[in-house]
C-alpha cells in the first residue's frame, strides 16, 4: 500500500561551514517533514548549534544547498528564515521578562490600528488570539496578562513555542528546550512538542537528553564532529546504538529510510 | 485530539471586585507595586506640612505657586521616564533645558525674532541635541552615562557661549512670558478639568465595555466607579482651590496634557511597546525584529525635546535666562521625580504618571520646607532621603519579583 507522504518542508544537502581553522560542519544533510519530530543529537562539538544557526539564517553555509518545500533557497539573515516560516526557540528564550504573555507573543508584530509606530495597539484582539493559541497547545498559565518574570521555566518555554504557532511557522526549531527544567516541566514541554507535531508542524528538537529524544522523536539525526552520521527511526534504533553512533564507537551505517518511502513501490 | 480542548486555566483575570483585589495582591507579591507607596508618601508629606505650616500649605496662593514650580521640572521628568524605561540615563536634561532656554532668549531678545519662532527654535535645538547624543551612544556603543556626562559639561559651555558677555538675558516678549503667566479660571478651568477627568474615566469605561463585549475579563464596575470618583474629587478640589487665587496655570495644563499624551504613547502604541521591550530585554527585542538602535535614538531625542520645553517654561516663569539656567538641582530633581514616582532605574518598568507624581512629591517637600523657612541644607538632605527610600522600595520590589519569578 502506498502511503501519501508530503515532501520535506526543509531539506539541507551537503552543508559545510568553516570558522577559521575549525571545520564545524562537513557535508551535512538533514530534513524535516510536516507532522514529524526530528531530533538532532550529538556530543558536544558535534555541530548541532552551528547547524541550527545555519537553518535560522544566523550563519551562511560555505557550501551546500537549503531547500524549502522543495525549492532551493538562500537565507541572507534571520529575517529570511522567519519570512519562510522557520522559527527558532532559543535556549535562552528571548522573551522580555517585564512584559506580559500577550505582549511577548506579539512582540515585534503587534496588532494595531495602523502600521505606524504610533498606531494604537489592539489589545483585545491580541489577547483573544493569545488565549486561543495557548488553549490549542493546552499551555497552563495563570493568565495571559501575567508578566513573563512570574512564570516557571516550562511555562516560558511554552510561551516561546506558542509564538511560533501563532505566527503559523511551519518549522519550529527547539534548542535544548528541557535543559534547565525539572521533571514535571520537562514532561509539559515534551507534551507541547507532540502537540506542535499533531498541529502539522515540522519540529526539530536539539537535545542532549536521549530520554527526551526517545520520548517524542519520530526520527533521530546523529552528528559527530561536524559530520553526518545517519538518520534513524526512533522506534527501531536502541539507546546503545545511538550512543555508539554519537561517540563514534560504531560507524553510522545502519541508516533507516523513511518508513513511508520504504512502503512505496519502486 | 482531545488535548486540544479548552483549558479553563488559561483565562483572563477573575471578574469582580474579588478578582481585582486578587490580581493586585499577586502583583504586589511579585514586586509590581505600582503607584501605591508614592501616593501614601505624598499624603503623609502633605499632612505633615499642612500641620506644620498651620494650614498655609494648602492655601490657594501656595497651591498656585506649587503648580508653577512643578511645571518645568515635571516636563523634563516626562522625558527622563522614557530614558529610564530603556534602562539608560541622560545626565544632560538639566543643562539642555538651560541651553535651549538660552537659545530662545538670544533669538528673541538679541536677534529680534518673534516669540513663537524663538520657542520653536529652542524646542528643535533640543530635539537635535538628543538625536546627536542618541546616535553617538548607539553608533559607537558607548554607555549613555558617559556620553551624557560629556554632554553635561559640553552643553554647559555652549550655554555660556550662547549667552555671551551679557550673562543674563531678561525676557519681555508677551508670547514667551504668557507661557507661565497665563491662568485659567471659571468656565475655562472647569472645562479643562472635565476634559481631563472625562478622558481618564472615559477611556477606562470604554476599555472595560470593549473587553466585556469581547468576552474577556475586565475591571469590576465598583473598582472603576471608586477610582473615577476619587480622581474627579481630587481634580475638582484642585481646580476650585487654584481658582480662589490666580487660577489653573497654563504651564500646569501643558504638563498634565503632556503626561496624558505620553502615557498613551508608552502604554498603547507600538512605539511604547518597543521601548518597554528594549528596556526589559534588549536581546529579545532584537530577535523579535524591533529596531533597537532607532528606538534608543528616538527616546534620547524625546528626552531632550521635553527638556527644551521644560527650559522654555522655566525661563518664562523666571522672566530671564542666566548662566546658571538648568544647572543646580534641575537634573537631579527630574531624575528623582521619575524614580520616586515609581520608574525603575533598571529599565522596563514604570509609567509616565511617575513624572507627575514624583515632581508633586519633590516640589511639595521643597515648597513645604520653604514655608517653614527651613535651611536649604535640610531641604537637600530630606529630598535625598526620600529619593533613597523610593529607590530602596524599588530594589526590594525587584528582589521580590526575582523570587516570584524563580
Amino acid at each position: 500500500m502506498t502511503v501519501e507522504r508530503p515532501g520535506p518542508l526543509l531539506e539541507l544537502r551537503g552543508i559545510s561551514k568553516r570558522f577559521g581553522a575549525v571545520q564545524a560542519l562537513t557535508d551535512v544533510r538533514f530534513e524535516v517533514r510536516p507532522s514529524e519530530v526530528v531530533a538532532l543529537v550529538g556530543d558536544n562539538g558535534a555541530g548541532k548549534s552551528t547547524l541550527i544557526k545555519v537553518v535560522s539564517g544566523i550563519f551562511a553555509a560555505d557550501s551546500g544547498t537549503i531547500l524549502w518545500q522543495g525549492a532551493e533557497t538562500v537565507l541572507h539573515g534571520p529575517a529570511d528564515a522567519v519570512a519562510l516560516g522557520i522559527s527558532t526557540v532559543y535556549q535562552d528564550l528571548a522573551l522580555a521578562d517585564n512584559l506580559d504573555v500577550v505582549a511577548n507573543l506579539f512582540l515585534g508584530r503587534e496588532v494595531g490600528s495602523g502600521g505606524g509606530v504610533l498606531a494604537t495597539l489592539d489589545e483585545i484582539s491580541m489577547e483573544q488570539r493569545s488565549i486561543s493559541v495557548l488553549r490549542r497547545l493546552s499551555v497552563k498559565i495563570p493568565s495571559v496578562r501575567t508578566v513573563i518574570a512570574a512564570l516557571s521555566g516550562g511555562q516560558r518555554q511554552a510561551v516561546a513555542a506558542a509564538r511560533s504557532v501563532l505566527w503559523e511557522n511551519k518549522v519550529v526549531l527547539l534548542d535544548e528546550p528541557t535543559a534547565a527544567l525539572g521533571v514535571g516541566q520537562t514532561h509539559e514541554v515534551l507534551e507541547l512538542v507532540r502537540r506542535l507535531r499533531d498541529d502539522g508542524r515540522g519540529v526539530v528538537l536539539i537535545s542532549h537528553n536521549l530520554e527526551d529524544v526517545f520520548a517524542v522523536a519520530d526520527r533521530i539525526t546523529v552528528l559527530r564532529l561536524g559530520r553526518y552520521v545517519g538518520t534513524y527511526d526512533a522506534k527501531t534504533v536502541t539507546r546503545e546504538q545511538l550512543v555508539s553512533y554519537m561517540t563514534g564507537a560504531m560507524p553510522g551505517t545502519a541508516e533507516v529510510p523513511l518508513p513511508a518511502i520504504a512502503a512505496q513501490p519502486t | 485530539m482531545s488535548t486540544m480542548a479548552d483549558d479553563p486555566r488559561v483565562l483572563a483575570d477573575r471578574p469582580g471586585l474579588i478578582g481585582t483585589l486578587a490580581t493586585y495582591r499577586s502583583r504586589i507579591a511579585r514586586g509590581d507595586i505600582g503607584q501605591l507607596p508614592v501616593l501614601i508618601g505624598l499624603l503623609v508629606i502633605w499632612l505633615v506640612f499642612y500641620a506644620a505650616s498651620g494650614g498655609t500649605f494648602f492655601s490657594p496662593f501656595n497651591l498656585v505657586n506649587l503648580a508653577l514650580q512643578m511645571a518645568a521640572v515635571g516636563t523634563i521628568a516626562v522625558g527622563v521616564v522614557f530614558v529610564l524605561l530603556l534602562g539608560e540615563i541622560d545626565l544632560t536634561v538639566g543643562i539642555v533645558s538651560g541651553l535651549c532656554a538660552g537659545v530662545m532668549a538670544v533669538l528673541n531678545v538679541k536677534m529680534g525674532l518673534p516669540g513663537p519662532v524663538a520657542v520653536g527654535a529652542a524646542v528643535v535645538s533640543g530635539t537635535a541635541i538628543g538625536l546627536v547624543q542618541g546616535l553617538w551612544i548607539t553608533r559607537f556603543r558607548i554607555p549613555s552615562f558617559v556620553v551624557t556626562l560629556a554632554g553635561l559639561i559640553g552643553w554647559q559651555g555652549a550655554l555660556l557661549y550662547v549667552l555671551g558677555s551679557t550673562g543674563t538675558i531678561n525676557l519681555r516678549d508677551p508670547f514667551i512670558t504668557s507661557l507661565a503667566g497665563t491662568f485659567f479660571t471659571g468656565w475655562v478651568a472647569a472645562a479643562l478639568g472635565v476634559a481631563f477627568v472625562g478622558y481618564l474615566v472615559g477611556t477606562s469605561y470604554l476599555v472595560r465595555s470593549r473587553r466585556l463585549t469581547a468576552g474577556l475579563g475586565a475591571e469590576s464596575m465598583s473598582t472603576l466607579a471608586v477610582r473615577s470618583v476619587v480622581i474627579a474629587a481630587f481634580v475638582a478640589g484642585g481646580i476650585l482651590a487654584l481658582g480662589q487665587d490666580r487660577g489653573v496655570p497654563l504651564s500646569l495644563a501643558f504638563l498634565v496634557g503632556l503626561v496624558v499624551l505620553m502615557d498613551h504613547v508608552a502604554k498603547r502604541t507600538r512605539f511604547g511597546r518597543m521601548v518597554f521591550a528594549v528596556g526589559g530585554s534588549r536581546e529579545a527585542a532584537r530577535r523579535a525584529g524591533i529596531p533597537v538602535s532607532a528606538v534608543r535614538v528616538a527616546v534620547f531625542a524625546l528626552a531632550s525635546t521635553c527638556a527644551a520645553w521644560g527650559g522654555v517654561l522655566a525661563a518664562s516663569r523666571l522672566l530671564a535666562v542666566n548662566q546658571s539656567a538648568g544647572s543646580g538641582d534641575v537634573l537631579l530633581n527630574a531624575i528623582a521625580a521619575a524614580v520616586i514616582g515609581g520608574t525603575s532605574l533598571f529599565g522596563g518598568r514604570g509609567t509616565v504618571w511617575a513624572a507627575l507624581l514624583g515632581i508633586l512629591v519633590i516640589q511639595s517637600i521643597s515648597n513645604g520646607m520653604d514655608l517653614l523657612s527651613l535651611d536649604s541644607s535640610v531641604k537637600f538632605m530630606i529630598t535625598g532621603a526620600v529619593l533613597l527610600v523610593a529607590v530602596t522600595i524599588d530594589a526590594i520590589a525587584r528582589r521580590g519579583r526575582e523570587v516570584a519569578g524563580a
